[in-house]
């Protein structure tokens, strides 16, 4: 046993303990409830802190692992590791969770107890799926948070609430027992469920799968993970889910669930299948692009503001999966950055536009305008929110994009011209919408006299912002961390290109011109060291 | 050739039920409280429950090799025996509720669950036909067991009919394969090197007859309107019992006669994902629960069906390899049963006195009413959905596992799309239970009350559920030892 201990199934315990705490607690004494969530979403954030010790810089492979039998025939084990990109999404999910919280905290009078319930059963679920290192293990928890969510936006959320949570279920289900299927296979061909066995078994090569095999895999991991980012055009639960979704069930959503989808490619399709994951690139590649400045035309035209953070969110989520796919240290480390900063920024947006919400209950845009009157303080930070949104240099989003444009471009000058104009569009969107409902004259008498961000709301959204600052002038905290990691993926699904890098080193040592992967080198060193 | 105590010993489970059955009708005139018969009924399905074990610990075949008393039956009985030992105890509460006659009930559920034990058990042909008569004809009667119910009635009477039809088959089945091999006798039948188109036509109707009997497409156009009018604890009696049983003798058949698997495949490719389809598109437009669990019964005899192709499609690289095939057939058997049965006691306890409440918009809003019913409920459907933390979750992985082993990938991924389309019909009533409101009727109403007999059942099959959904091994080592079938 490592000496990391039990802290990650303490990680994906603990809320569940807590969920089981307050189901034991009487359901009408709201504030007590709401106190004891959070108290352990609070707690649960704090205990994840301690993965920041566990994770050494540098170190690669997984950190802090678990490893117990658990049903003998076919073998699976319960087994949890993490690594530095698996850490900051753990890291990103125990923040939102206690931030949805708070933002839940006078909006949901319904059902007060079920609802925290289900928010933790979901954390459960997303920490279970970031830790398991048994594929198994993995889609085990893959599928338990289907459930949680599916209940948040169909009992707490707006109208249509039911169709979009059905819609949501049904279409992460049918990529996921695909997924199954593709499991299963896999576990045929290698007889165990273990990923860095199958990884070891890949290395040295007494797994090889034949071309049209490893596609097909490829294909069954490649849809269930799709369907989740998602990948144009498997979006369209999306819109539906986070329009009728409560903010929470948004938060989450959008923070936390979409980069399940992303962090499944960077942990299975892509050192799983790397033959595969080459030969589909460049299909991937133009869904991706597709998806990008489809994303961001349907959020220009978009009436609802919900809606538009949304779609907004499949234009973001298209460059993380151009970065993956690009198969770049570079652009990988801006996808993983990308994931992040989406999360905390597009969680934040839809905190925004939640509170917009409660004050106004519409999401419509033209039911707005001029807010920034009666709301100087939430119309500051929507700004300051909707700039890293946009990729403001010093803000989270920058950091990401940028990598991601570099790293792409280094491979595919192509790809990285088409997916700027992503975020040409991604300020036009956004600073239009901002326009149009916080400047202008007051249209709507209602809106002369909305009251400005509460207190605890001030708080939740200044938390959000200190931490979009930080992560857009601290980024090296973050990239030095996830560097090794993002380089093992690298490693896995290139083993060419590492041996091509080897050689231009060399060729470079012997005084020839720089070679481009010098370049790159000499880039993430900056930005290591900045 | 009288029989020695060796031979009863093997059928004891079988015995005791019987006996029961007889004392029950014989004490009927002469003991009005109908809590005696309750009781009663309770101690004999367990004592023959338990009795199993003696069987197992003195097994091997039995009467010159008409039974067999290993391991397979050991589960067959053990499965069985507690499914008819939870309907008497969810039938007690709803046959006082209904006002029905409480003593031949048992009778005949004894009856039924002694021919279950015969067909589990059975290595011969004929005995298998007994088995399958005690249990059928019983089954007929509980059918129709609200004789005041046109729908009761019309259940029973087409169950009859059309039972009765595919026993033919079966029986003339038997008769084919005796011409083409001299024998009845499974064991003795694999020696033979009889093959030929009489063996063919034989097996295929035996198949028939069995096909019927686990409601597999083209054969289940019975299944929704028979469960529908039959009293809801003998509809969950039909949806794990007999259907374990008849699958049972499939499997006997399996093991011990490879000739069948030869020609069975592309028969259970084809049964299989007829009746995936079948189950799951019907179910979509139900909206009454009984046929709804009903269709979804039909769905879950698909599921099993692509083991079945698996297995046939595995023994013949020898039974060794195939073992993980029956195990999922086996698993997928246990979970299922326990989900069908707690899923039909809540339905029938909430379906009220006449059984009127069992449309899907009665369930509206279920969760405010009965939290931990509605909680109880969707974790069976969660279960038939196949979601982990469930027995069902293992059960399909088992069966998606036992596919892809045999190449089978087309089948599986068949299998998958209808987990999708299950996903539907099941979410939806959980939809209706947890995100609509109750009816002003329904509040107005109150809560229904749960008698003890029926919080028994939940609570068992609940537990079981969830602990097969994380903790497998005890079945899975089971039903994986080598020496599951004894030759």
């Amino acid at each position: 046993m490592p000496s990391g201990g039990h802290l990650l199934s303490v990680l994906i315990f603990f809320p569940a303990v807590g969920a089981a705490a307050l189901m034991m607690l009487r359901g009408d004494d709201h504030r007590f409830i709401r106190s004891i969530a959070m108290l352990v979403a609070a707690a649960e954030f704090l205990f994840s802190l301690l993965l920041l010790r566990g994770v050494p810089i540098g170190a690669s492979g997984y950190q802090l692992e678990e490893f117990a039998k658990w049903i003998p025939a076919p073998p699976i084990h319960y087994h949890l590791g993490v690594d530095g990109i698996s850490m900051f999404l753990v890291l990103l999910t125990t923040f939102l969770t206690p931030i949805s919280v708070l933002a839940s905290w006078h909006s949901i009078q319904h059902r007060v107890k079920v609802f925290f319930v289900v928010l933790l059963l979901l954390e459960v679920g997303v920490v279970g799926v970031f830790l398991s290192l048994d594929l198994f293990l993995f889609f085990l928890f893959w599928e338990l948070m289907l459930i949680p969510m599916a209940f948040l936006i169909g009992i707490w959320g707006h109208e249509r609430r039911v169709y979009a949570a059905v819609k949501f279920v049904l279409y992460t289900m049918a990529g996921s027992i695909l997924m199954l299927v593709g499991i299963v296979w896999l576990y045929n061909a290698t007889g165990t469920f273990d990923l860095p066995t199958i990884q070891q078994m890949l290395a040295n090569g007494q797994l090889v799968l034949e071309p049209r095999t490893e596609m097909l895999l490829f294909l069954a991991f490649f849809v269930a993970f799709a369907v989740k980012v998602p990948v144009f055009p498997l979006h369209t639960w999306l819109p539906d889910a986070h329009v009728e979704a409560p903010t929470a069930g948004s938060v989450m959503l959008a923070g936390v669930l979409l980069k399940l989808g992303t962090y499944g490619m960077l942990r299975f399709c892509l050192p799983l299948f790397p033959e595969a994951s080459h030969r589909a690139a460049r299909w991937v590649a133009v869904l991706a692009i597709i998806g990008i400045i489809y994303g961001a035309l349907v959020s220009l035209v978009q009436p609802n503001l919900k809606k538009l953070v949304a779609y907004s969110s499949v234009s973001h989520l298209g460059f993380v999966v151009l970065g993956i796919f690009a198969f770049h240290n570079i652009s990988m480390q801006g996808a993983v950055f990308q994931m992040l900063a989406h999360g905390v920024s597009t969680g934040a947006l839809f905190l925004l536009v939640g509170m917009l919400f409660d004050r106004r209950h519409t999401f419509e845009i033209s039911e707005f305008g001029g807010l920034s009157t009666p709301m100087p303080k939430l119309a500051a930070f929507f700004l300051f929110v909707a700039l890293s949104s946009l990729g403001l240099p010093m803000l989270n989003g920058f950091v990401g994009e940028f990598l991601i444009l570099l790293g792409t471009y280094q491979r595919h000058w192509g790809w990285a011209a088409w997916a700027a104009l992503g975020v040409i569009l991604s300020a036009c969107y956004l600073l239009w919408s901002y326009q149009r409902v916080f400047f202008g004259d007051i249209t709507r008498e209602k809106n002369r006299t909305l009251p400005d961000v509460s207190v605890r709301e001030s708080w939740v959204l200044a938390t959000m912002a200190i931490v979009i600052l930080w992560m857009g002038v601290g980024s090296p905290f973050i990239t030095r961390r996830t560097a090794a990691a993002a380089q093992t993926v690298i490693d896995q699904v290139e083993p060419q290109w590492a041996y091509e890098a080897a050689a231009h080193a060399k060729a470079k040592a012997h005084g020839n011109n720089v070679s481009s992967y010098a370049a790159h080198t000499m880039t993430v060193e900056r930005l290591g060291n900045r | 050739m009288l029989p020695q105590a060796i031979d009863l010993h093997r059928v004891l489970p079988e015995l005791i039920w019987s006996a029961f059955g007889v004392l029950v009708m014989f004490l009927q005139p002469f003991v009005r409280r109908r809590q005696f018969f309750t009781f009663l009924a309770l101690f004999g399905s367990l004592a023959g429950t338990v009795a199993a074990a003696t069987a197992f610990v003195h097994g091997g075949p039995g009467f010159h090799g008409l039974v067999q008393s290993d391991s397979f039956t050991f589960f067959f009985r053990l499965l069985v025996g507690s499914v008819s030992f939870l309907v008497v105890l969810a039938a007690g509460p709803y046959l006082d509720r209904e006002e029905l006659p409480i003593a031949e009930f048992y009778a005949l559920l004894f009856f039924a669950t002694a021919g279950m034990g015969v067909l589990a058990s059975a290595q011969e042909l004929l005995t298998a036909f007994i088995g399958l008569e005690m249990s059928s004809i019983s089954s007929y009667v509980l059918a129709g067991y609200r004789r005041d119910s046109l729908k009761s009635s019309e259940s029973a009477m087409k169950y009859f009919l059309l039972g009765s039809f595919a026993t033919a088959f079966f029986l003339y089945g038997i008769a084919l394969v005796y011409g083409a091999t001299g024998t009845t006798l499974l064991d003795k039948m694999a020696l033979s090197d009889g093959a030929g188109t009489l063996l063919k036509l034989g097996l295929a109707l035996i198949l028939i007859g069995l096909g019927f009997k686990v409601a597999a497409a083209p054969f289940q156009v019975w299944t929704p309107d028979v469960y529908e009018g039959a009293p809801t604890p003998v509809t969950a009696l039909f949806s794990a019992g007999p259907k374990a049983a008849a699958f049972a003798l499939l499997l006997r058949i399996f093991a011990t006669v490879p000739a069948a698997t030869k020609y069975w495949f592309w028969a259970f490719w084809v049964l299989a994902a007829l009746t995936m389809f079948a189950g799951n598109l019907g179910a979509l437009v139900q909206t009454n629960m009984k046929r709804l669990l009903a269709y979804s019964s039909i769905a879950h005899a698909g599921y099993i069906l692509v083991a079945f192709a698996a297995v046939t499609s595995m023994a013949q690289g020898g039974s060794e390899e195939a073992a993980p095939a029956y195990a999922a057939v086996l698993f997928y058997l246990l979970s299922y049963a326990l989900v069908k049965l707690g899923a039909f006691t809540i339905v029938s306890q909430l379906g009220g006195t006449g059984e009127k409440n069992l449309s899907l918009d009665d369930y509206a809003g279920l969760s405010e009413r009965q939290p931990f019913v509605a909680a109880m409920l969707s974790i069976y459907l969660l279960s038939l959905l196949g979601l982990p933390v469930t027995a069902g979750f293992f059960g399909k992985f088992y069966i998606f596992k036992a596919a892809v082993n045999s190449h089978l990938i087309s089948l599986a991924v068949l299998m998958a799309i209808n987990s999708v389309i299950g996903a539907y019909y099941y979410l939806r009533v959980i939809v209706v239970m947890y995100m609509r409101e109750p009816s002003a009727e329904a509040a107005a109403a109150g809560p229904v009350p749960f008698p003890i007999g029926v919080n028994a059942v939940l609570l068992i099959t609940f537990v079981g559920t969830i602990l097969f959904g994380v903790y497998p091994n005890p079945v899975i080592n089971f039903i994986l030892r080598p020496s599951l079938f004894a030759h």
